[in-house]
């Protein structure tokens, strides 16, 4: 019996050793991602064993007397981080791991080597602090701070953008990756961002980045998106802001939450309230706004593969003020001799007409994979509606319907090849396809005939290659080129005597489908365009932190809607807008120079360009009134003449002391139309400006600065000035709509201080004094100085908590 | 759980997509709609003495604002030292149907409007209509004829003036804005 058992127990035992084959051998070898060396030195454990061992100097290990089973295996090695294979043991088995080494992480910031978007780009940033300071202002006023960025406004709270003199559609606004389309083409639309949704902002004056588009004639204006540190962590920001002037302020609040494992979520949220403003010498009667903005953004970020989703919602009503509402032109004549607002009504908070309402979402995802030989494909989705409404003071039947509605989606796909495998080589490459759509609420729903902008669909279609070349370690050269093919079909009714006057049935006979109804002609208006554009920049480096930037770009730009199709009356202008069927696409040549040095100490930028506009097209007045029977109104029109701008942007900052700081600027330009020899339209005037700081970082790193702003009168304008009848006074007055206010400085007064809060967590304190002598001034390129004074006074606090 | 990520962004996305597209325009309405545009101002005055003596001055613009110029025409002749009742009509002629511009002022609007006639061919003209604050109108009125009658008369229509006012640059002084102006020589 015993005998028996040990029998049994000794063929158990030898059966269970048969079944545990423990003599396998498991080899490996670790190399880096992108290159293919050898990783000498990793670790390599078992896990859930003491099995460990270490990769030579071929990055080859290996484990012997295995035995068959699932083992999961970990390979750390330092500056690399740690990855687990899972490998199920049958037999003997090889292996190939690959690790890859990331970069130091600080904080909630990943630190790249490269800051800028492309090394050969000439390119301004706005720091932290501006961001915050202009947290209840719109992001035309924070970009103004800039050196050679100025603003186009109507009124105080519409601001646009101006780089060297161009606007509108020739600056590429690229928010989170994806180009703005938010109705730009108008000198009244502003750009739809909420400033505090981004993270860094910068300009872009030069020539590159091809991958947005070829029409980047101005520069571009990125806002990128924050980027976190792969690690568990929450943390976020509430700010609050007060103003006296306007009685208003906003409230933004963040949260971030990051995950070790490269997942990470953002949610933003904000709200922005003012009331009537008021100049120095009266209220601006229904200058209110209300804006609510909401972001969200999520996400999973690794060396080899992520992908990033971003949605966000801007609603913004802005009231117009009251006085610039005018019936014809002699009303305007009336307004701009009285030097007086026509109507001043005590505060309110109510935002009347007229008044813009616009509502705008965006929302992207895009994805990644890196690949062996540093390849790295990316392709991104978007999409944008946009819902502009203007409301004007019409008819009690007609109060509250918007005279103009226009809804324009746009939804685009964009795949991106970024090679990195040549040595000092750089390669993008990709092309974008999208499709865009404009529906106009026509005369059912506005009660206007003909509205001012038809329904179009555009579809466009590009391919880009950008290449960066290192030549020597302070030498770079960029290089890219990009065709873009667009095609745009609209649906227009015209007015028929205009489509005969304007020669359009000679022209373009086969846009028409004859149908003609109550004078009005039904066409079919569809154009191809082609794009080409190119660009080449030089960076060179030197000793002690100078540097030499050139960049050299074409680029073309197609006629927008406004310029093709404009059709009607401007209320709040008192004037008719027409579009030109025969307008043909701009062809720039630019050239942009900056020498400069950063260097906390003392440091420069002086940046020289130079651009020559073939066909530019621009809305100008013309000598004549139109009359009908709310009396004459100016005419404008679109033309094409060749231009020319150039100028300089020069800024220095010097450190007076350990604790005082000196900044300053000046920007001069001069734009022509050289076709006619006459100075161009809405040009920015020189303007300069300084900025004393003084910093105790012992005490609450207490900052307090005294800033001035001088723009000089503009007197190189063309003269678009002519005499209309006033039936009621029976005489003749003068329409003078090119005189240029005179020169004026604002003066100004920033501190700021820090504080601890909680245990983690820091507070700032901001008190701000702007215009601190009330001056009552009229600023040139705001299309409402015919009416008002720019704002007063306004008495500033804003607190904002890290935590 | 990476691949649910990326499906739940993906349907995150399209219905974004899906319910933002709902906004569409719809353009075959064909309900009744009013029109902001006038394009004919007529201003009827009759003899008081004698209704076969009917005096028009019509301003007509068939293809509204923009396209061809209107046209005015002076219909009937005005009698040297007579007394006149003027009516004054806007209206939207509309493929043939007219709409009474004037009759939608004086029903919803009569407070935000105020008619001003400026005439340089000695006539006296007097409002007699008034809104519901007893302030003048200006549809209806009274005139009477000098013993020369050349010259202009121009009508113009304040919107959102001041009233009362001492006249059509008073009602204009307070954020008034004007929104009919025609001048017809006499």
């Amino acid at each position: 019996m015993q005998k028996l058992f040990i029998f049994c127990a000794l063929v158990c035992c030898v059966y269970a050793t048969k079944a545990q084959d423990c003599n396998i051998t498991f080899r490996g070898k670790i190399t880096d991602f992108h290159n293919n060396s050898p990783i000498v030195g990793a670790s390599v454990h078992i896990v859930n064993s003491n099995k460990y061992t270490t990769s030579n100097l071929k990055g080859e290990f290996n484990f012997n007397k295995l035995c068959a089973s699932t083992i999961t295996i970990e390979v750390k090695h330092i500056a690399c981080e740690t990855k687990q294979v899972i490998i199920n043991l049958k037999k003997d088995t090889f292996k190939n791991i690959t690790l890859e080494h990331h970069l130091e992480e600080l904080n909630e910031v990943i630190v790249t080597s490269e800051t800028k978007t492309e090394r050969t780009s000439i390119e301004n940033s706005l720091n932290k602090e501006v961001v915050l300071t202009y947290s209840d202002k719109s992001l035309g006023d924070a970009l103004n701070t800039i050196s050679g960025v100025s603003t186009l406004s109507t009124g105080n709270s519409i601001v646009k953008p101006i780089i060297h003199g161009l606007h509108s559609s020739r600056l590429l606004i690229v928010n989170n990756n994806v180009r703005m389309f938010d109705q730009e083409w108008g000198d009244e639309h502003a750009p739809n961002i909420d400033i505090n949704s981004g993270g860094k902002i910068s300009v872009i004056k030069g020539a590159n980045t091809l991958k947005y588009g070829s029409d980047a004639i101005g520069g571009l204006i990125l806002i990128k998106p924050k980027r976190f540190a792969i690690k568990d962590s929450i943390f976020g920001n509430a700010l609050t802001s007060l103003n006296s002037n306007g009685l208003g302020g906003n409230v933004n609040s963040e949260i971030i939450k990051t995950y070790s494992s490269g997942f990470y979520g953002k949610l933003q949220t904000s709200y922005k309230r003012f009331g009537d403003f008021s100049a120095a010498n009266y209220n601006l009667s229904n200058s209110g706004l209300e804006s609510i903005n909401a972001s969200l953004q999520f996400g999973f970020n690794s060396y080899e593969k992520g992908f990033d989703a971003y949605y966000s919602f801007v609603s913004n009503e802005i009231g117009i003020i009251r006085a610039a509402h005018v019936g014809n032109v002699n009303d305007l004549v009336r307004a701009i001799n009285s030097g007086e607002p026509s109507f001043v009504d005590g505060f309110s908070h109510s935002i009347d007409n007229p008044r813009q309402s616009i509502i705008h979402h965006l929302g992207k995802i895009e994805a990644y994979k890196r690949f062996r030989n540093a390849i790295k494909l990316s392709v991104q989705y978007d999409f944008q509606l946009n819902n502009r409404k203007e409301f004007d003071r019409r008819r009690a039947s007609f109060r509250n319907i918007p005279a103009a509605d226009f809804r324009l989606f746009t939804t685009s796909i964009q795949p991106n090849l970024e090679i990195k495998s040549f040595k000092d080589l750089e390669i993008n490459t990709g092309f974008l396809l999208r499709y865009q759509q404009n529906s106009s609420a026509d005369e059912n729903e506005t009660g206007i005939s003909i509205p001012l902008i038809p329904d179009y669909e555009r579809y466009e279609a590009g391919i880009y290659a950008t290449s960066n070349v290192k030549l020597t370690n302070n030498f770079n050269v960029s290089a890219g080129f990009r065709y873009d093919f667009i095609r745009m079909n609209a649906e227009k009714k015209y007015k028929l005597f205009d489509w005969e006057e304007n020669n359009y049935d000679v022209l373009f006979p086969e846009f028409t489908s004859n149908r003609i109804e109550n004078f009005e002609i039904f066409t079919f208006p569809e154009f191809n365009f082609h794009n080409f554009s190119a660009s080449l920049g030089l960076l060179k480096t030197f000793e002690n932190d100078f540097e030499f930037i050139f960049n050299y770009g074409l680029a073309s730009r197609t006629p927008n809607v406004a310029e093709l199709f404009s059709d009607g009356l401007h209320h709040s202008a008192s004037r008719i807008e027409t579009g030109s069927l025969t307008l043909t696409k701009e062809v720039a040549n630019k050239f942009i120079m900056s020498f400069n040095r950063n260097n906390e100490n003392f440091g420069f930028s002086i940046s020289p360009y130079f651009k020559h506009i073939n066909g530019f097209i621009q809305l100008i007045p013309s000598n004549e009134a139109l009359t009908t029977i709310r009396g004459a109104f100016v005419a404008w029109n679109y033309n094409q003449v060749d231009s020319r701008i150039f100028g300089i942007d020069i800024d220095m900052n010097k450190r007076i002391s350990n604790s005082l700081n000196y900044q300053g600027g000046i920007s001069i330009l001069k734009g022509d139309n050289i076709t006619d020899n006459i100075p161009l339209i809405n040009m920015p005037a020189t303007n300069f400006k300084n900025r004393i700081t003084y910093t105790n970082k012992g005490f609450n790193n207490l900052s307090v600065s005294l800033t001035q702003r001088t723009i000089l009168q503009q007197n190189r304008f063309p003269d678009y000035n002519f005499s209309v009848f006033n039936p009621i006074i029976q005489d003749n007055v003068l329409v003078d709509i090119s005189s240029t206010p005179p020169t004026y400085s604002i003066f100004g007064v920033q501190t700021s201080a820090v504080f601890k809060a909680f245990k983690t967590g820091g507070l700032i304190v901001e008190f701000n004094v702007e215009n601190i002598f009330d001056l009552a001034y009229r600023e040139h390129l705001n299309r409402l100085r015919f009416f008002a004074d720019e704002i007063g006074r306004n008495y500033n606090l804003k607190i904002k908590i890290n935590y | 759980m990476k691949k649910t990520i990326k499906l739940l962004a993906v349907l995150f996305i399209s219905t974004l997509v899906l319910t933002s597209c709902e906004d569409n325009h719809d353009h075959d309405h064909d309900a009744d709609h009013e029109h902001e545009e006038v394009n004919i101002l007529r201003y009827t005055l009759t003899n008081t003495n004698d209704t076969n003596n009917v005096v028009t001055f019509e301003f007509n613009d068939p293809d509204g604002e923009g396209g061809a110029d209107g046209t005015k025409q002076v219909s009937g002749t005005l009698v040297a030292n007579a007394t006149y009742t003027g009516v004054l009509e806007l209206l939207y002629n509309h493929d043939g149907t007219l709409e009474s511009v004037s009759d939608e002022i004086k029903e919803n609007d009569a407070e935000d409007h105020e008619v001003f006639y400026i005439n340089s061919a000695g006539m006296t003209i007097d409002t007699t209509d008034v809104d519901a604050n007893n302030n003048p109108l200006g549809f209806e009125t009274n005139i009477s004829v000098g013993a020369t009658i050349t010259g202009s008369l121009t009508i113009a229509i304040v919107h959102e003036g001041k009233k009362p006012n001492t006249g059509i640059n008073d009602a204009l002084s307070g954020g008034g804005t004007t929104d009919i102006e025609v001048v017809f020589n006499i």
